[in-house]
């Protein structure tokens, strides 16, 4: 056990957490943040994709303790307010999602590669959502959401 | 996971000491391979030690070779201007791997340390005559990889970076398994002037290996038809739900094809 201190969407945390606390149990569990999932806790499919320092982590493969001192947005600290992200509100526009449990990681991943790269081809948005896996949807919406929402974010395709 | 203990120490000589204290300790890099290992309770370390606080991220150009710290990240690697000029193979391999949260995280040091049989840097390693830097000694590639997931390094050795010479010309290809994206088969080829090394990875049931036949072929007529010749015998070579032996034998002939006919 040991205390641990990060930043979550702009807010101090601190907790007493065990050494092999995950940081995914961390932020659903010791903090009640439950927007960021677990779907196969394996590392393969992307629902509990979080930003770690701004760049895109899967949260289930990270212990709490590797995150001391971190700046971490989960899918709730996107949003200004009631105002969406663009991200979210391209998700929203263009249907890119059914069941909507793996989006909280794919607005994650998407504007991660977009904020990288904003004027991603749909090819480089396909890559790029190699780790995101979604059981309902055959990605066609999720990549046109994520096209449209690079365009809300300043690209030019 | 087992219950275990976390430390992070600020240099590599921290880092030795407390693994020794630990009892039985592992070294924690970008913990994409370790932690689903430990998850999946086929690992119980005492204890852990973070070393990403010991200062060995590092990309640097020094002339004859490019030296990379351990903890460098494969999106350094993939995205670093002084890769892609020295060796873009390398650079081009980096961003193959895994997904781009993997390559968030996971370290070079990390990935040839563990010799995963499946992983793509032990192939760049072996064909561009690396180097490997330990704590207390060099360690030369030919020399370092033992066998599936065995390095020649000791318990207390911490691999602190890695240096590749520069060839003349490289390429890395795989054939990447459609779910993990792990290489079924990779194939690292070097040009070295008139040396040639070719590397396969995911294929040999000791790991990495090189594959001499090809090499002395390519080394008297570097081509992609020359390839073609050389018969691959399958003996040895990794049988599993993915691919026979005999499959991936043709998977070695068709990334070097592949990685001869597109090198630059």
């Amino acid at each position: 056990m040991g205390e641990i201190s990060l930043k979550l969407n702009g807010k101090l945390e601190t907790r007493d957490v065990a050494d092999n606390t995950l940081l995914v149990d961390f932020i659903r569990e010791h903090v009640g943040l439950t927007g960021t999932h677990v779907g196969c806790d394996t590392s393969q499919c992307g629902a509990c994709v979080i930003h770690l320092d701004g760049v895109s982590v899967k949260a289930c493969t990270i212990l709490a303790k590797q995150a001391e001192g971190a700046d971490i947005t989960t899918i709730e600290g996107l949003a200004d307010g009631d105002a969406l992200h663009p991200m979210q509100e391209a998700f929203h526009e263009n249907h890119g999602l059914q069941c909507g449990f793996c989006t909280p990681g794919m607005v994650m991943s998407a504007v991660e590669m977009v904020t990288k790269n904003k004027d991603i081809s749909e090819d480089e948005i396909r890559e790029g959502l190699e780790g995101n896996i979604c059981r309902c949807t055959g990605y066609h919406n999720i990549v046109q959401s994520v096209k449209a929402g690079a365009a809300k974010m300043g690209g030019k395709n | 996971m087992y219950s275990t203990k976390y430390v992070k120490p600020n240099s590599t000589t921290e880092a030795l000491e407390a693994i020794k204290s630990l009892g039985e300790g592992k070294f924690l890099a970008g913990g994409m391979t370790l932690i689903p290992t430990l998850k999946q309770r086929l690992a119980s370390p005492d204890g852990l030690v973070d070393i990403s606080g010991c200062k060995l991220d590092s990309i640097a150009d020094e002339g004859e070779t490019l030296k990379i710290g351990a903890m460098t990240r494969h999106v350094s690697v993939a995205e670093s201007a002084v890769v892609k000029k020295a060796i873009p193979a390398l650079a081009k391999l980096a961003d193959g791997i895994g997904d781009r949260q993997v390559r968030n995280r996971g370290t070079i040091g990390g990935s040839v340390a563990n010799n995963d049989p499946s992983a793509c840097y032990p192939s760049a390693v072996l064909a561009l005559k690396a180097t490997i830097h330990a704590n207390n000694r060099s360690i030369a590639a030919d020399d370092f990889f033992t066998g599936m997931f065995e390095t020649a390094l000791e318990d207390d050795e911490i691999i602190e970076s890695i240096s590749f010479s520069k060839p003349t010309k490289a390429n890395y290809v795989k054939f990447p398994n459609p779910a993990s994206r792990y290489a079924m088969v990779g194939v690292f080829v070097a040009q070295f002037g008139d040396e040639v090394r070719v590397a396969v990875t995911g294929a040999g049931e000791g790991g990495v290996f090189r594959h001499q036949e090809m090499e002395s072929v390519l080394s008297s007529n570097f081509s992609a038809d020359s390839v073609s010749s050389v018969n691959i015998d399958s003996d040895g070579l990794i049988s599993d739900l993915h691919a026979s032996a005999e499959y991936r034998a043709n998977l070695i002939k068709e990334m070097t094809k592949r990685a001869v006919g597109q090198i630059h």
